[in-house]
């Protein structure tokens, strides 16, 4: 941590927060950025904290000004934790602050858990826009209250200009599992069908064409979005839901090799019957990346019985964020981690993992 | 999507794939020189919709497999020069030079980037004037306007921190060069369509006369492939040697004179090494003496050093379409994408990396 430093501003301005001891400017969006004072522990600390973070994520917990969260759990629960690195912070249709909620309420869903509290830890850089801080924060918040989580604890460091991109955020999650059987790929049987919650690709192509200010004739939107509801739904309705996954990085190529690899099983989908957007597809192709690869943030799939197959899409085909629910196919008795797709001209082709970065090809 | 998925329809597969057993009496080989066209065959399963007599043999056109170890060297060299910004098309980086690839140079502090365009490229150059910026220009004649025409606004923007490393290739030298082998198997070949977009195929019809081999001119799409060989097989059903354009929707004849007019302005035809294959008279481009000046080579020296595969890597033997990529005793096993012994496994449209992704069963046994 850097040592506590008094900024430099002049005390004299009129203070706006108690915390500051009438010390401190008032913070001003349209001028002032992250220093190195904002993670030093002091007085600028606490009014960062104070002015930009406990307004927006508003509870009891915050409010106490604790070293932590106590929080009253009964059951059995689930706990993640992930980090976001995205650059830029805001690209079509998400940030950075929403992906770092819904990323992980999504991961405590695939536990087949009710997301409840959530810790936020933030390394900024020295230099970030307070606007863009604030901006990032204010989408948090709106994302927990639609994932139905409190922020309740949280950290702060700043680290020098150049050594981060603006801001970097890790979130870990806890929920209380609502699953009345295990959700884990060992559930998994031959016969079990997998269901896709929608089109693919949206996301990763969204923050490609952002990072890499490529120009598209319409903008591509990230999926990024919490699928809570729906799972919680499914959960609730008693569909005997044997493995969730969400299709972050590595796609639904990496989720499937994944489950097939740990349930011990061989898995068969159908291409054509794989929902991907025109643009996104058109995207793909000219950049030869497989949408199967491509990370999304709003979309999984459920591995479900076969006698449930019907009623799970019914339930999840209800909410917005997975009405393109379809059947993409099912798990059989075979060779473990081998997951083969029918093509588009009838013929077979494995689906493997990604090896390493996605790289666009020279033609 | 318009323009793809027509070129997909199962059943239209499944007429070509039926219309070439109907017409095919015997056993014929046939080669699709583009990395693009295996990488389709082997993803869509275009092959196993073929009768047996029909091999498909994968040919040399993966730019980024055919670029000479010299060349990554010295791309390497050049990256960790100081004050230099070496800046690349995305699936160079994880090609092996001898000791390391560009991806290890650029997280030990080389400034190395990923551009999806060569004019990318210039722009990089005029935000940083006080550095030098070298675009590594590789690739068949399919990315050499584009290159060229980043050589050309270089020029008339008086840019003097930019310079390109060439190893540029041309198709029709290195089809001669393989039908030349001794032992050559191929019979006919399906020519890479978007080669021909910007050269045409005029180039290619003394090798169909000379060679008496078909040629057909062919698209990348799963029926664009199975109607090239169809062509392909009734021309030699027939006994006919002579250059077919299947890829009329893109292709014709005299190809795009506006981009061969710049390629023309700015490169000239050189010899060049092509890994797995050797040296080949007049097979590449260079920077023409006009625009000596941006050749990354008069800045930096020349490339030098014969191509060597080393160790057990039998890539050679598959760029030149003499054993498949499963064939190799190392495929899946000793050679992986995360570990690759060749380029062949590292690039995108590498036959072994295609091999690889789509028809390996899961345990690492090559598949057959």
């Amino acid at each position: 941590m850097p040592p506590i430093t008094v900024i430099a501003d002049p005390p004299e301005v009129k203070p706006v927060s108690d915390s500051c001891d009438n010390h401190c400017p008032p913070l001003n969006d349209d001028h002032d950025v992250v220093k190195m004072a904002h993670g030093g522990g002091g007085r600028a600390m606490a009014q960062l904290l104070d002015d930009i973070f406990r307004p927006a994520f508003d509870n009891p917990w915050l409010a106490q000004q604790h070293d932590g969260a106590v929080v009253d759990m009964p059951g059995t629960m689930a706990f993640t934790t992930d980090s976001y690195v995205v650059r830029p912070l805001f690209f079509p249709g998400s940030d950075i602050g929403t992906m770092a909620v819904h990323g992980t309420v999504n991961d405590l869903a695939m536990c087949g858990a009710r997301p409840q509290y959530l810790s936020a830890g933030f390394i900024l850089e020295e230099g970030l826009p307070l606007a863009t801080l604030r901006r990032v924060v204010d989408a948090m918040a709106a994302a927990a209250v639609d994932a139905g989580v409190q922020i309740v604890t949280g950290d702060l460091k700043v680290v020098e200009r150049g050594k981060a991109d603006g801001v970097y955020i890790n979130t870990a999650g806890v929920g209380k599992v609502m699953a009345p059987k295990p959700v884990e790929p060992s559930r998994v049987q031959a016969g079990d069908r997998i269901l896709l919650s929608g089109d693919l690709g949206r996301h990763g192509v969204a923050v490609m064409t952002a990072r890499e200010k490529l120009e598209l004739e319409s903008a591509i939107e990230s999926d990024c979005a919490s699928v809570v509801q729906p799972v919680l739904a499914l959960l609730e309705e008693r569909v005997d839901v044997r493995c969730l996954r969400d299709l972050t990085r590595g796609g639904l190529a990496s989720a499937l090799v994944e489950i097939s690899e740990s349930a011990g099983l061989a898995a068969e989908v159908r291409e054509v019957d794989i929902p991907v957007r025109e643009d996104v597809s058109a995207f793909c192709e000219l950049l030869g990346l497989d949408p199967l690869h491509v990370a999304n943030e709003g979309r999984f799939i459920a591995i479900v019985a076969e006698q449930d197959v019907t009623r799970a899409t019914d339930i999840l085909r209800r909410y917005p964020v997975s009405q393109g629910t379809v059947d993409i196919g099912h798990f059989v008795q075979g060779t473990a981690g081998l997951v083969t797709a029918s093509s588009m001209i009838g013929a077979s082709r494995m689906i493997d993992r990604l090896s390493g970065e996605q790289l666009p090809r020279i033609c | 999507m318009k323009y793809r998925d027509e070129y997909r329809t199962p059943e239209a597969a499944r007429g070509y794939a039926d219309a070439i057993a109907r017409i095919t009496t015997r056993p014929w080989t046939l080669m699709e020189v583009c990395g693009g066209q295996t990488h389709a065959i082997v993803r869509f399963g275009i092959d196993q919709l073929l009768p047996e007599t029909i091999s498909l043999i994968h040919g040399p056109g993966c730019p980024v497999c055919v670029t000479p170890i010299a060349y990554i060297d010295k791309a390497l060299e050049i990256a960790g020069l100081p004050g230099v910004i070496l800046c690349t098309f995305g699936d160079m980086l994880r090609v092996p030079g001898t000791h390391s690839d560009l991806s290890a140079a650029r997280a030990r502090g080389a400034d190395i980037r990923v551009v999806y365009s060569p004019l990318e490229a210039l722009t990089v150059a005029r935000e940083n004037p006080g550095h030098e910026v070298v675009f590594f220009a590789v690739g068949f004649e399919t990315t050499a306007p584009a290159n060229a025409m980043a050589v050309y606004q270089a020029e008339r923007a008086g840019l003097e921190n930019f310079s390109v490393l060439v190893s540029q290739v041309l198709v029709p030298p290195a089809i001669r060069a393989l039908l030349e082998r001794p032992g050559n198997q191929v019979q006919g070949f399906l020519a890479a369509g978007h080669v021909c977009t910007i050269t045409g195929y005029e180039a290619y019809e003394p090798i169909a006369r000379e060679h008496g081999v078909p040629i057909v001119v062919t698209g990348f799409e799963p029926l664009d492939i199975l109607e090239g060989v169809y062509r392909c097989v009734r021309q030699l059903e027939k006994g006919e040697s002579w250059v077919e354009n299947q890829y009329s929707r893109a292709v014709r004849r005299p190809g795009n004179a506006m981009a061969q007019h710049v390629m023309q302005a700015v490169f000239q035809v050189v010899p060049r090494q092509w890994r797995g294959m050797g040296g080949i008279p007049d097979s590449g481009l260079g920077v023409s003496p006009a625009y000596r000046s941006f050749d990354a080579e008069a800045r930096f020296g020349t490339v030098n050093g014969e191509d060597e595969i080393q160790g057990e890597c039998l890539s050679g033997a598959v760029l030149r379409g003499e054993i498949r990529p499963d064939q190799c005793p190392a495929f899946g096993t000793r050679c992986t994408p995360e570990r690759p012994l060749g380029v062949t496994m590292v690039s995108e449209e590498g036959a072994c990396a295609a091999y690889y992704r789509y028809r390996r069963p899961a345990g690492g046994k090559a598949c057959e």
